[in-house]
């Protein structure tokens, strides 16, 4: 019986750790994520300042609260802006930004096809 | 015919292209905070900074009143430049002074205040700097004018004396 309890508890508090392993890892996740506002070139996973210790400290409430991740991103974004964020959001402004790549990729293989038969033909 | 539409069409796709970025590189690329908000007071429960009593944010901000909500440390030294503008502002009695102390060790506070004198109603306490997060504030010193339950102007750095007399001009 007692090895049953000793069992149980060891396999709660294992359970318990990878839970909270989980949970600093989606926690710097969305840090690294995130623009340090009152830093050069940072982002508040890699910032020490008061305000990235205070944000840190908030993901971390969100988390626990049950937040997905999305759900924090958005509201910070109502807070500060989405310039806290490192991905630009697909926006009026950013249309040409996504689309440019994703149209010169097309465009390129468009021009390969099409030469790929003209010589198949030409064969 | 058929190379020439190609050629056209791919002269007209740079020159669009190059006209979006060249626009892009003359916008200004640094971080401007919006300072005329027009946004609601956030919802908060906070404690006070005497005696760690809960204070609903409800509480705080009363109906057609004006409010200004001080950002300060006493760890923070442009807090002591903007302190004397502060102590001005107490005088005005069509607004309330709210400190939220961020931060900061009970006992330099209290001696900040004793020290420069106590420009505010209400001190509350944000310990961890979470509620000033709920701001969307972003250190020592930053202020928040607040009307009806709206911030209507918000000054991030010390206030100075132009500040001051805009506060007064908007609250007259």
């Amino acid at each position: 019986m007692r090895f049953v309890y000793i069992s149980l508890i060891v396999s709660i508090i294992l359970n318990f750790n990878f839970l909270k392993a989980d949970e600093i890892k989606t926690e710097n996740e969305i840090a690294k994520n995130l623009r340090c506002l009152i830093c050069q070139g940072q982002s508040v996973y890699d910032s020490d300042s008061e305000f990235a210790i205070s944000l840190k400290l908030v993901i971390k409430n969100k988390i626990q609260e049950g937040m997905s991740e999305d759900q924090i991103y958005n509201f910070l974004k109502t807070k500060y802006g989405e310039w806290i964020l490192y991905d630009p959001v697909f926006n009026r402004n950013t249309y040409f930004l996504w689309l440019l790549p994703i149209l010169i990729f097309l465009a390129g293989g468009a021009i390969i096809i099409r030469n790929f038969y003209n010589k198949n033909n030409l064969d | 015919m058929k190379s020439k539409v190609i050629s056209i069409a791919l002269i007209l796709f740079f020159l669009t292209t190059f006209v979006i970025f060249f626009k892009g590189l003359k916008n200004p690329n640094l971080y401007t905070p919006i300072l005329n908000q027009g946004k609601e007071v956030p919802s908060f429960e906070i404690k006070s900074f005497e005696n760690n009593t809960k204070i609903i944010s409800e509480k705080l901000f009363r109906g057609n009143k004006y409010y200004l909500m001080n950002i300060w440390a006493s760890w923070c030294i442009p807090c002591r430049d903007e302190h004397k503008f502060l102590m001005k502002l107490k005088k005005d009695k069509k607004i309330e002074l709210i400190g939220f102390n961020y931060k900061d060790n009970f006992k330099n506070a209290k001696s900040f205040l004793k020290d420069l004198g106590n420009p505010y109603n209400i001190i509350v306490s944000d310990k961890d700097g979470i509620a000033s997060i709920n701001w969307g504030a972003y250190g020592v010193p930053e202020s928040f004018l607040i009307y009806e339950n709206k911030i209507i102007k918000r000054f991030i750095g010390p206030i100075n004396n132009e500040d001051l007399l805009e506060i007064k001009k908007i609250i007259r």
